[in-house]
């Protein structure tokens, strides 16, 4: 993966396909309960946090890809089947979720 | 609406038995990425096939450029369930760039300049079923299509035609690409309808 980053950073890159990770919503409200658009993601690659909503998603593709909005690494990747889903997270580090006060 | 985009390009308008099953006739061409388009400077340009032992095989763009290219026309399945048929395609067959290349490799993992990734077995890449393309109906082939060079092995789902090719590692053992490695079928024939894992 940190070779895939590097490569992204090197030959930079326009694209208009992206939208912002609001877009996972819909397809991430299938799997979760919550709204995880409002979690805090941290990029495997180059250490950023932020919101999952900030990320940058293409969905013109076989599955949605949301990459980190700094370094385009992949944090998370979506496929969804028709009786299975597919869910990647090894490009984020962690998600911080709010939660109720115990 | 389901997660996956079925060509964004409005419904389906035709079907017959030239298509595959679930496919749908297109005529335009959907632009699809997991991913910004890179941009690759000719000079700057180069394709490597690396043998199992690390043994690396290259090529400029001169070099690809000097070598005598096929015109394959050919139809194209999109794993989104478009297909075009007849599209016309310059390129250089791999048959060409493997001839000096010696292996025992069963597997490929091609990889793209952007860090994409797909894998198929290697004897999908001979046997004149496999180019680097170059030209699309005549033009240039555009950036948002793979330009400078992609691969075109039209006999699988069209995201084994890796976009934006930058080398072939040949490889002993079988490793997941970038869509094989999140649901997606490992070898992708759209005449069996492979496309997640299990079809």
């Amino acid at each position: 993966m940190t070779s895939e980053r590097a490569e992204w950073g090197r030959h930079q890159v326009d694209s208009e396909m992206y939208e912002d990770g609001n877009a996972l919503a819909g397809p991430l409200g299938e799997i979760f309960t919550m709204d995880v658009t409002v979690a805090v993601s941290r990029c495997a690659g180059c250490g950023l946090a932020g919101p999952v909503a900030r990320l940058h998603v293409y969905r013109h593709a076989p599955g949605w890809v949301a990459r980190c909005p700094a370094c385009e690494g992949v944090v998370l990747r979506l496929v969804r089947g028709p009786d299975s889903a597919w869910l990647d997270l090894t490009g984020a580090v962690s998600l911080r979720l709010p939660m109720p006060t115990l | 609406m389901g997660i996956v985009s079925p060509g964004f390009r409005g419904r389906p308008r035709e079907s017959g038995p030239e298509l595959p099953p679930g496919q749908y006739l297109t005529r335009d061409f959907p632009v699809l990425s997991a991913g910004p388009t890179p941009r690759v400077p000719l000079d700057q340009w180069e394709f490597t096939i690396t043998t199992e032992t690390g043994q690396a095989h290259r090529w400029s763009w001169a070099d690809l450029m000097a070598l005598p290219g096929d015109t394959p026309t050919v139809d194209i399945h999109c794993v989104t369930k478009w297909s075009k048929l007849g599209t016309n395609w310059q390129g250089v067959p791999l048959d060409m760039l493997m001839a000096d290349v010696t292996t025992d490799a069963d597997y490929a993992l091609v990889q793209s300049y952007g860090g994409y990734t797909t894998n198929l077995p290697l004897q999908d890449l001979r046997d004149g079923q496999a180019w680097i393309a170059y030209r699309f109906e005549g033009e240039d082939l555009a950036p948002e299509h793979g330009g400078p060079a992609r691969l075109l092995v039209p006999h699988l789902y069209f995201w084994k035609s890796a976009k934006w090719v930058r080398g072939i590692q040949l490889m002993l053992e079988d490793e997941p690409g970038f869509w094989e490695s999140a649901g997606y079928h490992n070898y992708g024939d759209p005449w069996r309808e492979q496309r997640y894992q299990g079809d």
